[in-house]
């Protein structure tokens, strides 16, 4: 994977298979500590022990098509490289939280990448429920609610073409405001 | 900047818009969104169809996405399913042939014979 947005992505799709009714993604920079730091939280089936040792093995997968699982593998491989830490908790029956920090100006951190496509894709997620992502730095703060948007357009769907353009550019522009300057690759 | 007052004009548009309706009603679009079929880049390939039915007003498609549907080595993989349920795979998909795929074989019902996985697993 070649952005942090990708991996977000892959991990925000384990919380859907999961039955997740509502999905955080905060990202916080916290510019004096050099830290890039991103939580992704759900209430969907949690896991037990057992199962939360083993998903950091790329061996192991609960799905049946393909007998290997890389997506949190990959997502702690990428913190790891750029000098961050990865934590993983669950509970079975309430839901799983991974907090994942990344050194802002490490060499090997990757780049945030195009995030307005990621909530567009997790949206269209048959399974998607709700989605509340957070982004923030020392100063700002931006929060979107998918709640909101489907009161505002109801009867229309969130999944209308029209909406998934609007919402991508909003996205889009709030990562700019708030990331801009702060992550070298966002000029803002 | 984009606003959230912005939502209630496309709501407004969007609901006169269905009274409109085509045939074309009721097809589906599944991207293929595991983490081989990010890693090979179906997220821009969805993005590319949602816009290009954005731009041709075809909101009645819909666009969804899928796990993994077990062979990576052909991904970004999208299936496009028919009203009837028929089903037509296309393969090693592009934001490109994402638009080819809307023009011919969403609105004018020719599928692109090319890139589907019959094509892909004869060569």
């Amino acid at each position: 994977m070649k952005e942090l947005s990708s991996h977000f992505l892959d991990i925000i799709e384990n919380s859907l298979k999961a039955c997740a009714s509502t999905i955080s993604l905060s990202i916080c920079a916290h510019i004096d500590k050099n830290l890039l730091e991103a939580v992704i939280e759900d209430d969907g089936i949690g896991m037990d022990a057992e199962t939360l040792q083993k998903v950091s093995d790329p061996f192991y997968t609960s799905r049946k098509t393909r007998k290997i699982g890389l997506g949190i593998p990959l997502f702690r491989e990428a913190c790891l490289a750029s000098g961050g830490t990865f934590e993983i908790h669950s509970e079975l029956g309430k839901g799983t939280r991974i907090r994942a920090c990344f050194e802002i100006s490490h060499v090997d951190r990757l780049p945030l990448g195009n995030m307005g496509e990621t909530v567009v894709a997790v949206v269209c997620n048959v399974h998607f429920k709700r989605l509340i992502i957070t982004l923030s730095n020392s100063l700002e703060r931006f929060v979107l609610d998918t709640d909101q948007i489907k009161k505002i357009i109801e009867p229309v769907e969130i999944s209308n073409p029209e909406v998934l353009c609007w919402l991508k550019q909003y996205v889009d522009e709030n990562v700019n405001k708030i990331f801009g300057g702060v992550l070298d690759e966002i000029t803002g | 900047m984009k606003s959230l007052a912005e939502l209630e004009e496309i709501r407004k548009k969007t609901l006169e818009e269905i009274k409109l309706r085509t045939a074309k009603g009721g097809m589906r679009i599944v991207v293929g969104m595991a983490t081989c079929g990010i890693a090979a880049g179906a997220r821009p390939v969805m993005n590319a169809f949602i816009e290009e039915l954005k731009k041709r007003n075809l909101s009645d498609v819909s666009v969804t996405m899928t796990g993994c549907i077990g062979v990576c080595r052909l991904e970004p993989i999208v299936e496009v399913i028919n009203p009837d349920g028929s089903k037509v795979t296309y393969v090693k998909m592009t934001p490109d042939k994402a638009k080819r795929v809307v023009a011919e074989h969403i609105v004018n019902g020719r599928i692109c014979a090319d890139l589907t996985i019959g094509a892909a697993e004869q060569q």
